[in-house]
């Protein structure tokens, strides 16, 4: 191509008038070794572009978010429920057990309580009846 | 759409997106984060896809709505500087240093333009978009994509003469 036909090219190219086809006719002169000096920078512009239009995307595409977070609070209430299950398993018998502990304790003060009245009671009535056996001896040796 | 199907739609312009999304948000790890999560996106969206004629034009215009976003947003504050590695050319060792210098220097160039002039160049230039479908992906009018392309080109070109008339500043 023709200096002064990339000279006008140029000027539109500028002004943003250049269509896609004229655009890859300056890139294609720009991108060859000689070029005009006073359209140098031209050179440098044109060569960025293509350099750059190499650059890839090389990491894989995933199409799910990562769920780790999601994971967590998902196990975590898994644990905690599993956990509320076993210790209402294994702590309602334990339960069981100290409430029946403590009514068995309550019912043996109770009973403890009352035999102790009823032992003090006797021992007051044997007392009495000592009594008495000490009045017999004494009312028989009286007698004799 | 199962997802062969949708694989089949949306992964031919993933490099596109990825570029894109590289020239707004600039570090190599931001921009695949950003296509990465953007095809979460679409394949969130799948139903609607069907519908869409245009499902390039569609993931463009949310790749630029994703970066504006991840820029405005604090998380993305501590983006690094990032060189691209360019093709070598066989020219001789003097001459292949300034000229890769300068190639470099477009690339800053272009990073200093204002966010919507980034866009259309990397669209027009780098992508090679027409009109038509730019104007859909920035949702602009078609003159305005010309007034920015023009004055986006204009700048570089400046900017580059006069790096080379003073050196590098």
């Amino acid at each position: 191509m023709e200096l002064a036909n990339i000279e006008k090219l140029v000027e539109k190219y500028e002004n943003a008038e250049t269509t896609l086809q004229e655009e890859a006719i300056l890139k294609d002169y720009f991108t060859k070794e000689d070029v005009a000096p006073h359209l140098q920078e031209y050179s440098y512009m044109f060569n960025y572009f293509t350099a750059v239009k190499d650059e890839t995307y090389t990491k894989t595409i995933k199409l799910e978010p990562k769920k780790s977070n999601k994971i967590n609070f998902k196990w975590l209430s898994v644990a905690a429920s599993i956990a509320l299950l076993f210790s209402v398993f294994i702590g309602k018998p334990l339960i069981k057990d100290y409430q029946d502990r403590k009514e068995a304790e309550r019912i043996y003060a109770q009973v403890n309580e009352g035999l102790q009245l009823l032992s003090n009671n006797l021992k007051k009535g044997e007392q009495a009846v000592a009594q008495l056996y000490k009045q017999e001896d004494k009312a028989n040796k009286a007698l004799k | 759409m199962n997802q062969s199907d949708f694989l089949k739609v949306v992964l031919p312009f993933k490099d596109k997106v990825f570029r894109l999304a590289k020239r707004l948000l600039v570090s190599t790890e931001e921009a695949e984060d950003a296509t990465q999560e953007l095809y979460f996106k679409l394949w969130r969206n799948r139903k609607k896809i069907a519908d869409y004629k245009n499902v390039e034009a569609f993931a463009m215009t949310m790749t630029k709505n994703y970066c504006y976003d991840r820029l405005k947003s604090k998380q993305a504050s501590n983006l690094t500087l990032v060189h691209s590695n360019y093709k070598e050319k066989e020219t001789s060792l003097d001459k292949k240093m300034e000229y890769q210098d300068s190639v470099n220097q477009v690339h800053k160039l272009i990073e200093n333009l204002p966010e919507q002039q980034k866009i259309i160049i990397q669209l027009r230039d780098v992508e090679q978009y027409d009109f038509e479908e730019i104007c859909k992906m920035v949702d602009m009018k078609p003159t305005a994509v010309r007034v920015a392309l023009s004055r986006a080109r204009k700048t570089i070109r400046q900017e580059l003469i006069k790096r080379h008339n003073y050196g590098v500043s």
